[in-house]
């Protein structure tokens, strides 16, 4: 399911309308993730805080959303792009890829709450799409 | 038996008591039919649907998008007994629509795009959890004549 030339203007040009607030698209995603998707906490135990607003997941929602707005300029290349991130997630953090999944349906959710009217459904199936592609471009040196 | 909290039972109620069931239920469906193309297969004979305004525009999609969220409204009217509710309906989405059960999580997923668009800041983390929880148990009961 690779990504078109179309999908990538409309990942770029969203990312442009969204570029302001994306620290706090990141970090609520983050948020809404610990919360809805409990399981998920068990890669940051040694957080004393989960919850939305914590200085934890703030830092770290702006961090993981910073390398997000970085890979829509590494589009046409993601796994190239991402390869230390990849080594970094195989082989220190060894999160399962299948929480990849869950953090790109938070972030989809976390932008329909903040611009419901820009996150059509052409727009909603490219994100969609670019996330997927980062998903398995981090998951790329797993195995 | 599932467990519901007060909280999930009261949020449960309020959203789809406030919901408009025709826009909400075209909108979702609509969005699943461009989202994920290869659920198209279950509407071929749905007319136009070569594109995303075509599928937004589609009569069909808007009829059948409701038919879908007056279904899901038997759920909330029954949420102690959503298992066996849906016993027929899950008959009928495995002998008889064919339906890979993977895809009712794809329009699960576009129902809480649509209905956090709509709800916006009030659709909380909490309110999400809880959402969610609700289509999980739906879901999850539809799928069961699959066995």
């Amino acid at each position: 399911m690779s990504l078109t030339a179309k999908d990538k203007d409309v990942v770029k040009a969203f990312w442009g309308k969204i570029s302001s607030k994306a620290d706090a698209i990141g970090q609520e995603a983050l948020g809404r993730m610990l919360v809805v998707y409990p399981q998920t906490k068990i890669y940051f135990a040694h957080w004393p805080d989960y919850s939305l607003g914590s200085a934890q997941v703030n830092k770290h929602g702006k961090t993981v959303m910073r390398a997000i707005t970085d890979a829509v300029g590494k589009m046409d290349d993601l796994i190239g792009g991402l390869s230390s991130l990849s080594d970094l997630h195989a082989t220190t953090l060894r999160v399962d890829p299948g929480n990849f999944k869950i953090l790109s349906h938070n972030i989809l959710v976390t932008l329909a709450v903040h611009f419901p009217a820009d996150f059509t459904a052409e727009v909603h199936v490219a994100v969609d799409k670019f996330l997927a592609a980062l998903s398995a471009a981090l998951a790329d040196k797993y195995r | 038996m599932v467990e519901w909290t007060e909280f999930e039972r009261t949020t449960i109620q309020d959203i789809f008591s406030k919901m408009n069931y025709d826009v909400v239920g075209q909108q979702s469906l609509a969005r699943c039919l461009i989202v994920y193309p290869w659920t198209q297969r279950y509407f071929g004979n749905f007319g136009n649907l070569y594109n995303a305004a075509a599928i937004m525009g589609n009569p069909m999609v808007a009829a059948h998008g409701k038919v879908v969220l007056h279904g899901l409204d038997r759920a909330v009217k029954n949420m102690d007994n959503i298992k066996a509710t849906y016993a027929e309906l899950s008959v009928l989405h495995s002998e008889k629509l064919h339906v890979d059960p993977d895809n009712f999580r794809l329009l699960g997923d576009c129902l809480t795009v649509v209905v956090a668009a709509q709800l916006g800041a009030a659709f909380t983390p909490e309110v999400q959890a809880a959402f969610q929880k609700f289509l999980a148990v739906v879901i999850s009961s539809l799928r069961r004549q699959y066995q």
